[in-house]
């Protein structure tokens, strides 16, 4: 076996004992330094990983410690799991040093450390959901991100911050339920725990008629538990505290990459145990469709009435996620490749919104409202464009990651009857709804406030942050590239979903 | 239909329990319920795992008087399965009662629907 083969291996258990280790640094700024160290290693790890699967076309199963299922654990590598794990660890790279400034700030200084092991510790956790053969593995790190994605929103030690991680513990924990029950009756109908002797057992009951209404049961409860917990409406309830009321660095990770695992696990699982035609028959993706689609109107339209600049981006993101859930809902290749782009252009999106408003709320005079954030631009003006392209990139804006993944999901919806109507209309009014309160935010940024009513400017300017700079200066490359090279990262992408 | 009911009486039990613990972890906004239904809920789906891999009259999957034929025991991997879920309870169990004692020593209430108006509050 080849040397990188044991790639995946090395990066979930980099992470995860460097994570452990960090208990024993006092120091936050070198536990953070760390774990970029850790994200940066895994990113070279998993793109030559990618490189090389997609050099020779080639995936493989990887038997933790040789021994096989059920006694071992398995991993299943290909091109499309290594980019996977390569775009995640690249967003971290960028939102590590993005919200570096308020993670000194707002985390107490004892507890930064432990801070740095939640981060590595979802890493961990997410690495394993990209690479996981096996569902009740799958299950016991869905549940390990659980826990760590709280005490990220609860570090901080607010009151807020800690009742939006118990409002989503409790929802997190009816999700996780859910899937395990989903699990469960699966297990007792199939016998099988690994997801590609599962997608044999279901197909041949499928076809023979048997357990219809346990092999309904246990993949609805299956999907049904993941979209809870990935914030698909009207099961978004925890979202938009969980991502407001933390600090910077926990809404980019949370945005970034925690529900963006949920969601590749529900396409892995699709891909690799149930296969469209049996969901298509069973209806459940015409249900994930419809509700992505009622999700891509709500979410916007509860993000126009937002006073706070983070709840509103929050609140669009549980549009963003509708758009993945309505791709998966398509019940094409096409749609769940185009799922896809979108959960990618999302991943390298968000964050940069969370960090950049962040940057913006410090010069601006005070609180997260609008009003305070006026002619906040001007003060901070590389903040003041990130916002704005990533505003005008979820928007549609072409040449930038939403357009391409708007475009993606409107060819995936030709030639689906009725559903391509509905996708073309609800993508046009849900552009239209997203500019309606991502432009006027841009407006508000860079007008200067009335006479009077500005902060003093200090008498000494700050010295220049640095790690903010390469962070957004990331995001946006990372969002060009996305917008640019639609044909390339489409094909990687069909080729690995009929791979997976 | 009443041998069927029989036959699948733990299922029906793991089932019914199940749909409990998840109303009250979903609707009952005292925190400690809330735990409560959660337990109760992962309760239940051990029962249905464990019932799963069990065969009437077959011992538990451990080597005894050097019998080493599998038709002797149970199914040992719903067993392995039972074990790892019970770890992943207490710990969700322990997370959510640190949380809880948290906002109890803010709030001096544990009914969540208060905590956030109090929250909410907060920050204005």
């Amino acid at each position: 076996m080849p040397f990188v083969y044991n790639v995946p291996f090395f990066s979930i258990f980099l992470a995860m004992i460097v994570g452990i280790c960090l208990t024993l640094v006092k120091n936050g700024r070198l536990a953070l330094r760390l774990t970029m160290g850790v994200a940066g290693a895994i990113f070279l790890l998993s793109a030559w990983l990618f490189a090389e699967l997609a050099r020779t076309n080639t995936s493989y199963i990887y038997l933790m410690g040789h021994y096989p299922a059920p006694w071992g654990n398995e991993l299943q590598v290909g091109p499309f799991e290594a980019g996977m794990a390569a775009a995640f660890c690249l967003m971290l790279l960028a939102a590590l040093p993005g919200g570096r400034r308020d993670f000194l700030r707002d985390i107490p200084q004892g507890k930064q450390s432990l801070f740095c092991l939640f981060i590595n510790l979802t890493l961990a956790s997410s690495l394993v959901l990209i690479y996981t053969n096996d569902l009740f593995t799958g299950y016991v790190f869905v549940e390990i991100m659980a826990i760590v994605a709280a005490g990220l929103v609860m570090a901080e030690g607010r009151g807020r911050s800690i009742a939006a991680a118990m409002r989503y513990v409790s929802l997190s924990a009816v999700g996780s339920g859910l899937f395990l029950m989903g699990i469960t009756i699966t297990y007792y109908i199939t016998g099988h725990l690994l997801m590609n002797d599962l997608g044999q057992a279901i197909r041949a009951l499928f076809e023979s008629g048997e357990y219809r209404v346990q092999l309904v049961a246990g993949m609805g409860l299956m999907v049904i538990g993941l979209s809870i917990k990935s914030a698909l409406f009207p099961f978004h309830g925890w979202l938009p505290e969980a991502y407001s009321a933390c600090t910077t660095m926990a809404s980019a990770v949370q945005s970034g990459l925690i529900s963006k695992c949920y969601l590749f696990l529900i396409i892995k699982f699709i891909c690799r145990m149930c296969s469209l035609e049996i969901l298509l028959e069973l209806h459940i993706t015409d249900t994930l469709f419809v509700l992505g689609l009622a999700g891509m109107i709500y979410g916007s339209l509860k993000a126009m009435g937002e006073e706070e600049s983070r709840r509103m981006i929050a609140y669009s993101s549980v549009a963003q996620v509708a758009y993945i859930f309505m791709g998966i809902g398509l019940g094409t290749l096409h749609g769940l490749a185009a799922a896809c782009y979108q959960l990618l252009a999302h991943t390298f999106t968000k964050p940069m919104l969370f960090t950049t408003v962040s940057a913006l709320v410090r010069v601006g005079e005070g609180s997260d409202s609008w009003h305070d954030l006026r002619g906040s631009a001007l003060r901070a003006p590389l903040a003041g464009v990130a916002f704005s392209i990533g505003g005008l990139s979820l928007c549609g804006l072409p040449l930038l990651a939403g357009f391409a993944a708007k475009f993606e999901l409107a060819a995936a919806a030709v030639d689906q009857g009725d559903k391509m109507l509905f996708t073309l209309l609800a993508l046009g009014a849900s552009s239209v709804l997203n500019s309606m309160y991502y432009i006027p935010a841009m407006i508000t940024i860079w007008t200067p406030p009335a006479d009077g009513q500005a902060r003093p400017r200090p008498a000494v300017p700050a010295a220049r942050d640095w790690s903010f700079v390469c962070s957004t200066l990331l995001f946006l490359a990372c969002n060009l590239a996305l917008g640019i090279l639609i044909g390339p990262v489409m094909g990687q992408l069909l080729a690995g979903i009929v791979r997976v | 239909m009443l041998e069927t009911i029989l036959q699948q009486r733990y299922m029906l039990v793991a089932v019914i329990l199940f749909t409990i613990g998840l109303c009250v972890l979903f609707l009952h906004p005292n925190l400690i319920k809330k735990i409560i239904g959660m337990d109760i809920m992962d309760a239940a789906i051990m029962l249905m795992l464990a019932t799963g891999g069990y065969v009437e009259g077959r011992k538990a999957p451990i080597i005894t008087d050097g019998v080493t034929e599998f038709t002797h025991y149970i199914n040992p991997v719903p067993s392995g399965l039972v074990l790892t879920g019970i770890v992943v309870s207490v710990s969700m169990t322990a997370f959510f009662l640190a949380l809880t004692q948290r906002l109890y020593a803010r709030y001096r209430t544990i009914n969540l629907d208060e905590i956030l108006i109090q929250a909410k509050k907060e920050v204005k």
